[in-house]
């Protein structure tokens, strides 16, 4: 056995910032989706099943390039909605008080994970995208990669809120799916993604307006059938970033306090 | 190491008047109360009491876990509630749990661990190849840590904890959950770690055998309060005596012994009978049995056996506290 418990290397004060500590906790984050691919695959079974069997059940030609923008948008709210999951793992094995005792900036340890969402979510996109193609699915390259900025950036916010949920949950693992369970459909549900919700009644498409979903679901479905330059996209864009601005802030807060 | 924060302060740790409370249910619990502690440079402590004493509320406020309610503590020269990162950066800590990630692999969260201290990449990398060969985790290192069996993950913890080489590390109850084997192996690094490095080293046990064969100061603490402080020879010098027993053939031979001049020699001994037995208390229990008999010889008195015990930890914490600490250790283990 050799003695190099230590090296010999005074101690010398660590160069970090806020932008490099986020590196170090997004690069630990992605790492385990790289060696493992399959994971990305394995929460798109569910959008993969809506696709199957409930987009035959839509009406007309054009059902398709209406359903798969909105089951994009889905399978992005599934993985993303969960995966404060992870943390909350972490938080039981000891992993994530390792990294509270580190210098790490407390900000860093969200914003680096939900940051980290936009690379599975991405690799869903393009799958769904090619699953689609051969049975008539037609995309537009130019709106569909705003698309899927306008929904990275939707995924930051959701995934900081997603960790956030975990941070408050602490040790009680059914709070943390109770509360992502009871919120995840309603919200599906209200943004029209698997029905249309124009010809609901008044309080419904009320309900839609403050969710701020449904303009993301909006500007993906103009965005991937090549409508660019649009109001709807802008509102996209906004409530996406709102989505972001929200979900940092709140997460910082709550890491801070962790 | 780290001479040049030490001589800031003198001392690696020092708390005034450390308090911690918690609220439950409306009423106030005070964990810790009152902690005044000195470490100097180069100690190994550790603080020992049953389940529920105040040791890891302690150590949370000490790593910046856990804010203190009142006082204060400066730990590597550093405050503790106004300098945290001063303090995180300059501290290993080796918590209860895993430090890394069960669904990570042991090399790449070592590299990510060493970026967390501010090192290159580079360094990162070759700091943790040093210590996966030093730890003995080569063949395990590249594969995912749940995989891993509980021994080689404690190994893996404890890598966590020193890559950065910290000049002060702090260990939560670091051998709960070991095998016998396991345990030894890990204070064997402990003690590797102080002999060749000079680490300070603060670790909290509720394991009496640890605190004692491990530490050269040993703070005991209960219902949240530092109750004695010392190295453990001298804790059980000065709060438990050593023990002789002696067993006759009935209890008409042990009553007669109680009264008999005999037991003149241990002086300031205190005497209990039960049964065929004879309890006495005294310090120097070693030195004294041999004259005890010979009196009880000359007095015609047989003894069918003598036992000298020396005293443990235990003793000390159930002369200071009413309780045994191995009832409280035993009871928690039933329980988990």
């Amino acid at each position: 056995m050799t003695t190099t418990l230590h090296t010999a290397a005074p101690h010398t004060a660590p160069r970090t910032n806020l932008v490099t500590d986020t590196l170090t906790v997004f690069t630990r984050e992605l790492r385990p989706v790289l060696r493992d691919p399959f994971s990305v695959i394995f929460t798109m079974v569910q959008p993969l099943f809506f696709l199957a069997l409930f987009a035959p059940l839509l009406p007309g030609d054009t059902s398709l390039q209406w359903f798969v923008p909105g089951i994009v948008v889905m399978s992005c709210l599934f993985g993303t909605s969960s995966t404060g999951s992870n943390l909350l793992y972490e938080m039981q094995t000891g992993s994530h008080e390792r990294m509270l005792v580190s210098p790490l900036r407390r900000p860093a340890l969200i914003i680096g994970r939900a940051v980290k969402e936009i690379v599975p979510m991405i690799a869903q996109t393009v799958l769904l995208v090619i699953v689609t193609i051969p049975f008539g699915f037609t995309l537009n390259v130019a709106g569909a990669a705003i698309g899927l900025v306008i929904l990275a950036i939707f995924c930051v916010g959701l995934g900081a809120l997603s960790y956030t949920l975990a941070l408050a949950s602490k040790d009680q693992e059914w709070m943390f799916w109770g509360v992502q369970q009871t919120l995840l459909f309603p919200l599906l549900l209200l943004a029209g993604m698997m029905l249309p919700i124009d010809n609901g009644p008044a309080w419904l498409q009320t309900m839609a307006k403050f969710n701020p979903l449904t303009y993301v679901v909006d500007a993906e479905r103009q965005l991937f059938n090549g409508t660019i330059a649009s109001g709807t996209v802008l509102a996209g864009l906004v409530a996406a970033i709102a989505m972001a601005v929200v979900g940092l802030l709140v997460g910082t807060r709550a890491m801070r306090k962790a | 190491m780290n001479s040049s924060v030490v001589a800031m302060t003198g001392a690696m740790i020092e708390t005034n008047g450390l308090t911690r409370h918690f609220t439950v249910r409306n009423e106030t619990v005070e964990a810790v109360r009152e902690l005044d502690l000195r470490v100097e440079a180069g100690e190994m402590v550790a603080l020992l009491g049953p389940n529920g004493a105040g040791k890891s509320t302690t150590l949370r406020m000490l790593t910046t876990l856990l804010a203190p309610t009142s006082g204060t503590a400066r730990v590597a020269g550093f405050d503790v509630a106004t300098e945290q990162r001063e303090v995180r950066s300059r501290i290993g800590y080796i918590g209860q749990g895993n430090g890394a990630g069960h669904s990570q692999r042991g090399r790449d969260e070592l590299i990510s661990q060493g970026r967390a201290y501010g090192m290159s990449a580079s360094a990162a990398r070759t700091r943790a190849a040093e210590l996966i060969e030093s730890l003995d985790l080569t063949a395990v290192a590249d594969r995912v840590v749940s995989k891993l069996s509980g021994g080689q993950r404690r190994r893996l913890d404890i890598a966590m904890g020193l890559i950065h080489a910290p000049a002060l590390l702090f260990l939560d109850e670091p051998s709960t959950g070991l095998d016998p084997q396991n345990r030894a192996n890990l204070q064997e690094h402990i003690q590797r770690l102080r002999a060749e490095h000079g680490t300070t080293i603060v670790l909290t046990t509720h394991y009496l055998d640890e605190a004692d064969s491990l530490a050269e100061r040993v703070i005991v603490i209960d219902h949240g309060r530092m109750i004695a402080d010392g190295s453990p020879a001298r804790l059980k010098a000065e709060h438990a005596g050593d023990r002789i027993i002696l067993t006759f053939d009935t209890p008409q031979h042990a009553r007669q012994v109680t009264d008999h001049h005999a037991l003149g020699i241990a002086e300031g001994a205190t005497v209990k009978q039960s049964g065929a037995q004879v309890v006495i208390e005294v310090d120097g229990g070693a030195r004294i049995a041999p004259k005890l008999l010979r009196g009880l010889d000359d007095a015609l008195i047989d003894v069918a056996g003598v036992e000298v015990i020396r005293p443990t930890l235990d003793d000390v914490f159930l002369t200071l506290t009413g309780r045994s600490l191995r009832e409280d250790v035993s009871l928690k283990e039933k329980k988990a």
